[in-house]
């Protein structure tokens, strides 16, 4: 605790000359929560990952409109000779915050590292069979079986240096769930654009850029400071924007947003993000187990009515559950049906529940943008066509564990897609709860046929093979009405007027990408 | 009387096993932390292992008795959270929690026995009586709508004062201060002012009522009788002796500032206990929510011996037992 206090302290000091120096430069940031851990492989969490990126780097990255740019790799391939291995060339020239060069020793400590024992990381690496350094600046990464989307896999990947971690005993990763922490708990020495100076858990985190950093020219690299304050309440939130304390806010809530964009120096910026939301039903069990009824229940969801009146206009409503960027999206598949109540009642009918019939639906109140509101609008919607819902809304940390419990009848569930691939989502939501695959399909459904073809997406390299496979699947889910999807959340970042910074689809800003007016 | 202090540790400790006890049969309905610690990718064995190893299996007594064990050896655990230990964590945070809860005591109490000696002086005057209704808004609002409401004014409109954090603090041998610095005290005035508003409108009645009450007093007519000037009387004599149950309740209310400080704390960003708690909340991070309810639950505990104690040195009539035998 000592080390942290003085490190504090010299933070102080150092944020407040570096204020004066250079304060137009500076970037004060605040958004809900803060960062888990500093270090890089021992959660898997959105806004960890956002701080990790500002200090470390990945092989590869996603750019401010979500596209895989070059970061320590410039180039990657697999080989010709043999699907299995992918080859990365590696940049010159580029040295950690602490002096030390980087090179392919770090890349596979790295990736050893991540798959360690106590790594939150190494779901994402469970192809990897072997890391291998080719020449100082070239790794190979080889595959059980091909994996075409392992590149999609290494956004979040971060390159420590080996050297540093052997001096302080970080070799792997602390375990969270074992309570374990190390010292890159709170200590730093990546190759990204900004060190770390001071971190106060909760409180405040100031970063420096480095001025060694190798994107210097590459990217407008204009902002020389970062000053991280977590605010979780959103109204202290919005009213630091609103009274010029901070700069740039993420978590916009949506009915604030008119008050943001209409006081004169601040913007909205507005972008689809990587999430949807949707009800689940119970496939195989109970009236919901009637393809007609999930068709009249698709049906009755008046999901323009949803964006207008709950959303604020901030959702983009769907016919599918998939983000428009992932692999596999087409316009087709994400137009979503005409909202027909007559249509709805008709087919209720011919299932023989006129009458309607009981259900609960099971919904989170902290996890989605209005999420209880949502589910609250569906209770009427339901109720037109004899449907009748009780309301069962509950913290996440108890509507997740319930779910997954396979308890519920009706959920509301929302799902991200990192990988930006159809695969992601099938994984999870589509394929038959066995093993270690299908954790988040609580719905009963179950196609050998349909298991089989995710399964082989895993190894098949032939893209056009692939793609078609993928859409076959979209097919048979569509078909089955499995999911009742209901629309991509929306993200909205409050800034001022005089910052030009675009609003990133995974909700992580990149300030090295950040230009001033 | 040593016979006596020992009985009332001894009590003592058996609340604070109690406080442990409620609220560990409080966790089952919070939630289950192993979907927070593993993310949406773990599979069903990682789960299952998990809560294995953190003991979720067991039955609550066993939960218990472990904690307990643990406890009595100070060892709270680590957070699920952060993985940090968690005594460490809040002995990083309860100087921000007990400065706060220092000014707040101090604006409470300076305010509501001024405005509580007005309104007793001046009992039918216009003034006395805004202050008397108004102050019912600071009964009545809830904590973080007058949050909410201080920072609209004072930050957003007139952009005076912050509306979060502590600003700088300086650091004095293991304790941070925001005492030494402007920015410090200037993010000190808004949540101080928050979470003692509900305090001072409570000194501020008790104090009317027991001057009021002073004032009916024998001693205050032939104190007037003598010529004395009403300053003297006011505050030479009645105010003297209408502070002694004034300053009892103020202390008693001590432990609930410090309790209370949890809203005040989420909507200001202060980074205290209460916030931290609040996050634990969320997050289901067993070992932060029982350390903290341990905390408060000592604070109250402490609190009330020392009242307890006070007492039994001041009433000889406790001390003996006589009270019993003259109840026989």
């Amino acid at each position: 605790m000592n080390k942290l206090s003085t490190k504090l302290a010299l933070g102080v000091v150092a944020s407040l000359t570096l204020s004066t120096l250079a304060s137009a430069e500076t970037i004060r940031w605040a958004r809900a929560g803060d960062s888990l851990t500093m270090d890089p492989h021992a959660q898997n969490e959105g806004p960890t990952h956002a701080l990790a990126h500002q200090i470390y780097d990945s092989l590869l990255q996603r750019d401010m409109s979500g596209a895989i740019i070059p970061s320590l790799a410039t180039e990657w391939a697999a080989l010709s000779d043999n699907p299995n291995v992918w080859r990365f060339k590696l940049r010159q020239g580029v040295t950690y915050h602490d002096g030390a060069t980087f090179d392919s020793e770090d890349v596979v400590f790295s990736i050893n590292r991540a798959m360690a024992d106590g790594s939150d990381m190494k779901e994402l690496l469970s192809s990897v069979k072997d890391v291998r350094a080719v020449d100082s600046h070239t790794v190979d990464i080889e595959t059980n079986g091909a994996n075409p989307l392992l590149v999609n896999n290494l956004t979040n990947m971060f390159m420590m240096d080996k050297g540093w971690a052997e001096a302080n005993d970080v070799l792997t990763p602390h375990d969270v769930a074992k309570g374990e922490t190390n010292f890159a708990t709170m200590n730093t020495n990546g190759t990204g654009a900004f060190a770390l100076v001071s971190r106060s858990i909760d409180e405040k985190t100031v970063l420096t850029a480095n001025p060694n950093y190798w994107g210097k020219d590459l990217y407008p690299s204009e902002v020389t400071e970062i000053i991280y304050t977590p605010i979780q309440s959103s109204a202290t939130r919005v009213a630091a924007l609103l009274s010029g304390e901070v700069d740039i806010i993420q978590d916009v809530p949506v009915q604030d947003l008119g008050r943001v964009s209409s006081t004169s120096g601040l913007k909205v910026g507005t972008a689809a993000q990587n999430r949807v939301i949707f009800f689940g039903v119970d496939n195989v069990d109970g009236p919901t187990a009637d393809l007609r009824v999930r068709q009249a229940m698709n049906i009755a969801i008046n999901r323009d009515a949803i964006k207008q009146v709950v959303m604020r206009e901030q959702s983009d409503p769907t016919g599918v559950i998939m983000p428009p960027f992932v692999n596999g999206w087409t316009p087709a598949l994400n137009e979503y049906p005409a909202y027909d109540l007559d249509k709805a009642k008709g087919l209720m009918a011919e299932a023989g529940y006129a009458d309607g019939f009981d259900i609960t639906l099971n919904c989170p109140n902290d996890r989605y943008i209005n999420d209880e509101s949502i589910c609250q609008a569906a209770v009427g919607m339901m109720g037109q066509i004899g449907i009748n819902v009780t309301l069962d809304a509950k913290p996440k940390a108890q509507h997740f564990p319930f779910i997954k419990g396979g308890d519920s009848d009706f959920y509301m569930l929302g799902w991200g897609v990192p990988t930006f691939d159809s695969h992601y989502i099938f994984n999870f939501l589509v394929h038959s709860r066995t093993g270690d695959r299908g954790s988040w399909n609580p719905t009963g459904y179950s196609d050998s046929a349909v298991d089989q073809m995710i399964v082989s997406l895993e190894s098949e390299t032939d893209l056009a093979t692939r793609d078609a496979t993928i859409a076959k699947i979209w097919d048979a889910i569509q078909a089955q009405q499995m999911y009742l999807p209901i629309h991509n959340q929306v993200l909205n970042w409050g800034m001022k007027d005089g910052i030009n910074f675009a609003v990133q689809p995974e909700d992580q800003p990149h300030f090295q990408f950040l230009t001033f007016n | 009387m040593l016979l006596i202090i020992l009985r009332r540790l001894g009590q003592s400790f058996f609340v604070l096993f109690l406080v442990a006890l409620i609220s560990f049969m409080m966790f089952r309905y919070v939630g289950n932390p192993v979907d927070n610690l593993l993310g949406q990718e773990a599979t069903v064995e990682q789960r299952e292992a998990l809560i294995e190893a953190l003991g979720l299996n067991d039955p609550l007594f066993i939960q218990y008795f472990d904690f307990v064990t643990r406890v009595l050896q100070f060892d709270f655990g680590n957070s699920y959270r952060g993985a940090l230990p968690v005594a460490d964590m809040i002995l990083e945070r309860l100087p921000a929690t007990l400065e706060l809860a220092l000014v707040s005591a101090f604006f409470a109490m300076f305010f509501g026995v001024v405005m509580g000696v007005f309104t007793a002086i001046n009992r039918r005057g216009i003034t006395g009586n805004f202050i008397l209704s108004s102050s019912l808004i600071g009964v009545s609002l809830p904590t973080f709508l007058i949050g909410v409401l201080l920072i609209w004014v004072f930050s957003v409109e007139l952009k005076w004062l912050p509306s979060f954090g502590r600003g700088e603090v300086v650091e004095l041998g293991g304790w941070t201060t925001g005492f030494l610095t402007v920015s410090g005290l200037k993010s000190l005035i808004l949540p101080g002012i928050t979470l003692g508003l509900y305090q001072m409108t409570l000194i501020m009645r008790l104090t009317r009522a027991e001057m009021l009450e002073v004032l009916r007093q024998d001693y205050i007519k032939f104190a007037r009788a003598r010529g004395l000037s009403e300053r003297a009387v006011y505050f030479g004599h009645a105010l003297r002796n209408t502070l002694i149950p004034v300053i009892t309740v103020a202390g008693l209310q001590l432990g609930s500032i410090v309790a209370f400080a949890i809203i005040t704390e989420t909507v200001f960003q202060w980074p205290g206990v209460g916030l931290m708690f609040i996050n634990a909340v969320f997050f289901v991070d067993i070992p932060v929510m029982s350390a903290y309810l341990l905390l408060v639950g000592t604070l109250f505990v402490m609190i009330n011996l020392i009242v307890d104690l006070l007492y039994l040195a001041i009433d000889p009539r406790i001390r003996d037992g006589q009270l019993k035998r003259q109840e026989r």
